[in-house]
Formats: C-alpha cells, structure tokens, sequence
C-alpha cells in the first residue's frame, strides 16, 4: 500500500523534473521545479523522518520558488 | 509489498539525481542551470535519508513514558540533511544574485556570451 | 548536435556506474551502532524525547556552528551585492494593485502562523520540530507580508539587532559549556538541571538554544527576502 503510494508520487516528481528541463518558457520550468520539491517533502514524511518533511516543504518549496520570481521580475524591469 | 519502501525510494532518489546533473550540463540559460542544480540538491538529499531506513520502522522520537514504541529508523542521516537543505537555498540564493548583476552588465541570459576568462 | 549527445553518453555511463551501489543496499534489516547508542542512551544523557533535535543541538553541534556561519556569510554577502546608491532608487513606482482576496486573507494568516512557528520553535524536544523548522516557518510568514503589500518596508534596525544578539548568545551559550561541566564539550546542555522527561521545562539548555537558533535563521531569511524586494526599486 505505501510502496504503491511512492510509486505514484516518484512518477509526479521525475515528471516535473523533465518538465523543469526542456520546457520553453522560465514560469512554467520554475513552477515544476516547486512541484518537485512538494513531492519529495511527502516522499520523506513516508521514510518516518518528519523533521525533515517540516524543513523540505517549507524551505525547499516556498522560498524557492519565491526568489527564483524576484529574480525573473528583476531581469524583466532592466529589460524594458 | 512494504519489504519493498527503501528501495523505491532509493531509485527515485538517484533518478532525480541524474536528470538534475544532465539539466545542469547540456542546457546554455543560466536560470534553467541553476534550477537543475537545485533539482540535483534535493534528489542526493533523498538518498541519503533513504539509506537510513528500516523496515517498518517509526519515526526516532520517544512516547510519554519514554519507552521505545517499536523499531526506530537511523537518526543520524537525519540530522545532516538537515543542515543540508538548509545550505542548499543559502548557495541558491547567492547564484541568482549574480545572476541579476551579470545580466545589468550584459543583457544577455545564454551562457556563451559570457567567455570572458577563457583562453 | 555532439554536445548534447556527449552529455547523455555522459550521464548514461554515471548511472551505469551508480547501479553496483544501489544493488548492494540490502534493505535495511538494523540500523548502525552510532545509530544504536544515541536511540538506547539518548532520553538519560539528554532528557529529550525528540533524538533527532538532540543530536542535531548537542551530539552534533559544531556542525551547527558551521551552518550558521555559512548563512551568515551569505547573508551579508548578498547584502553588500545588491544594495542600491541613494541617488539611484526610484520612489512612487506605480504597481498593479493586488487583489482583495490576498490582503484580506493576508492579515487573519499572518498571525497564526507565526504563532504556529513560534510553538514549533519552543517545543522542539518534546514533538518533531527545533530551531530551523520555527526559523523556516516564521520567514514564510513575512514572506505573505511581502506578497500582499509590496510597498513594505522591514525596520532594518530591529531585525540587524536582534540578528545579532542571537548569534552571540548561541556562541557564549557554547563557550559556556566547555568552560563550565568537568564532562560536557561545546553547547553541553548540562549547564541548568534536566529534569523530568516530558514536560516543557526538561532537557537542560535545549529550549534555549532553540529559541535563539529559530530567531536567528527566521531573521537572517527573512532579512535575504527583504533585500530581494528592495532591489525592484532600482532604476
């Protein structure tokens, strides 16, 4: 039951790593890579370690994404 | 079917492993290089908490009367990953910074602009 | 096209390199005899039921030490990197204006989870929890402030002071303890008495360090958040 549960949600997650990679335009890769991120925070919260979950998602899921935007705002106001 | 939890989590560790370490060599915008270093962050992360685990194994934290409520997983990986995740955003967010000064200088996101200290 | 091609013969031979290791892991039938020792003599040597906090703030703590070197040095470094000249900076920008969804939402949020963030922080040897996770939690807290009204501004003065009480007070907490105990090293936490296991004020100096090592990492995110904000403003 909890091997097929990591099955599906390590499908999702190396689904939203190829899409990181080769897809075209910078908020769809950026969104996927958060994506990546909330999945391996519930693949650790399955391996009993949930200090660990705790920190993943919020740190690597929120504020990630978050100063990967502030980046991409930035270089989009030098452009115009 | 649960003898199998370890290793499926191991493999999916050392795939994203992989895909991240290919996204960070063969793509040329420099915002998609760092976004697969942090793909390759996360994906080494899971790997090391997978090799601590034993089957059917609970979480490392003690009940009320501080007895053992049954196996518990390894405790050491844990703490180290934690401090990984942690350095890996600081590194993160010193690279896009950079990434911000450079394009003020240049105006140009595709890495091969950028061949100022080669030969 | 040879570039891209080299790249996945590349990678096709790391992952035939990585295969021997990933055969030779036989399941996990015990854990290690390092692992052995902390589980058996943690809740005595310590008093705290959470192992993995207690590793991480007293078996281990000169690896804590180190990390929060290693953010400090980012943080002024990004610090000195982005900052902008007086005379540079654009006042009155006009901005999009956010919906009302996210500033009414935004202020019954906020409070609750930097009070959710703060428990974490204080109870961080009874449940799972400590110093990094309250730090994580309070930043994204500041992080929705950002979002809702961008024209904020953080009061530098407070954050830098309180930054850097905290970090000295984690050294002088350390040096505490190599000074003091005949049997503890650096951030020993037999400095004030264990205690019962189980209740709020057990396990030594553990609340403590946790407090200032959660103020300390939410303070110095929240502080990389704010310089990144500030930075749109330049013209």
């Amino acid at each position: 039951m909890l091997t097929i549960l990591a099955a599906i949600l390590g499908v999702v997650a190396v689904a939203g790593a190829y899409i990181a990679i080769h897809n075209e335009k910078l908020i769809v890769a950026i969104i996927a890579a958060g994506v990546v991120g909330l999945m391996s925070s519930i693949l650790f919260l399955l391996i009993a370690a949930p200090d660990v979950a705790m920190t993943e998602a919020s740190i690597g899921s929120a504020l990630t994404t978050a100063i990967f935007f502030f980046t991409l705002n930035k270089i989009r106001r030098i452009n115009e | 079917m649960d003898q199998y939890l370890g290793q499926v989590v191991l493999a999916i560790g050392f795939i994203l492993a992989i895909l991240g370490l290919y996204g960070l060599l063969s793509q040329k915008n420099l915002i998609k290089i760092i976004l697969g270093f942090s793909i390759f962050t996360t994906g080494v992360n899971i790997v090391m908490v997978a090799i601590g685990y034993v089957k059917g194994g609970t979480a490392p934290i003690m009940d009320a009367e501080g007895n053992a409520v049954g196996v518990f997983v390894d405790p050491v990986p844990q703490a180290l990953v934690l401090t990984s995740i942690v350095i890996g955003l600081g590194v993160t967010a010193l690279m896009l910074a950079y990434v911000m000064k450079l394009y003020q200088d240049k105006k140009s996101l595709n890495i091969n602009d950028y061949k100022d200290l080669k030969w | 096209m040879s570039k891209k091609g080299f790249v996945v013969l590349l990678m096709v031979a790391v992952a035939v390199g990585l295969f021997p290791l990933f055969l030779s892991f036989n399941g996990g039938n015990q854990i290690s005899d390092l692992g052995q020792h902390y589980v058996q003599n943690g809740v005595e040597e310590t008093g705290a039921q959470n192992i993995v906090a207690s590793i991480v703030v007293t078996y281990r703590g000169l690896d804590t030490l180190g990390e929060v070197t290693i953010l400090f040095l980012v943080a002024s470094i990004i610090s000195f990197f982005l900052s902008i000249a007086k005379d540079d900076r654009m006042e009155n920008r006009t901005l999009k204006s956010v919906t009302e969804v996210l500033t009414t939402s935004s202020q019954a949020l906020v409070p609750i989870i930097i009070t959710v963030g703060a428990y974490i922080l204080v109870n961080g040897h009874l449940t799972p929890g400590g110093g990094f996770q309250g730090g994580a939690v309070i930043a994204t807290g500041i992080l929705l402030i950002f979002l809702a009204n961008p024209k904020h501004q953080l009061n530098h003065t407070i954050i830098h002071w309180v930054e850097s009480v905290s970090g000295m007070a984690f050294v002088a907490i350390g040096v505490l303890g190599v000074l003091m105990m005949d049997q503890g090293g650096f951030l020993s936490n037999k400095i004030l008495s264990l205690g019962t296991p189980g209740e709020l004020f057990s396990a030594g100096a553990i609340p403590l360090i946790n407090v200032f090592l959660g103020l300390k990492v939410g303070t110095e995110l929240s502080n990389v958040l704010g310089i990144y904000v500030e930075s749109q403003n330049e013209k």
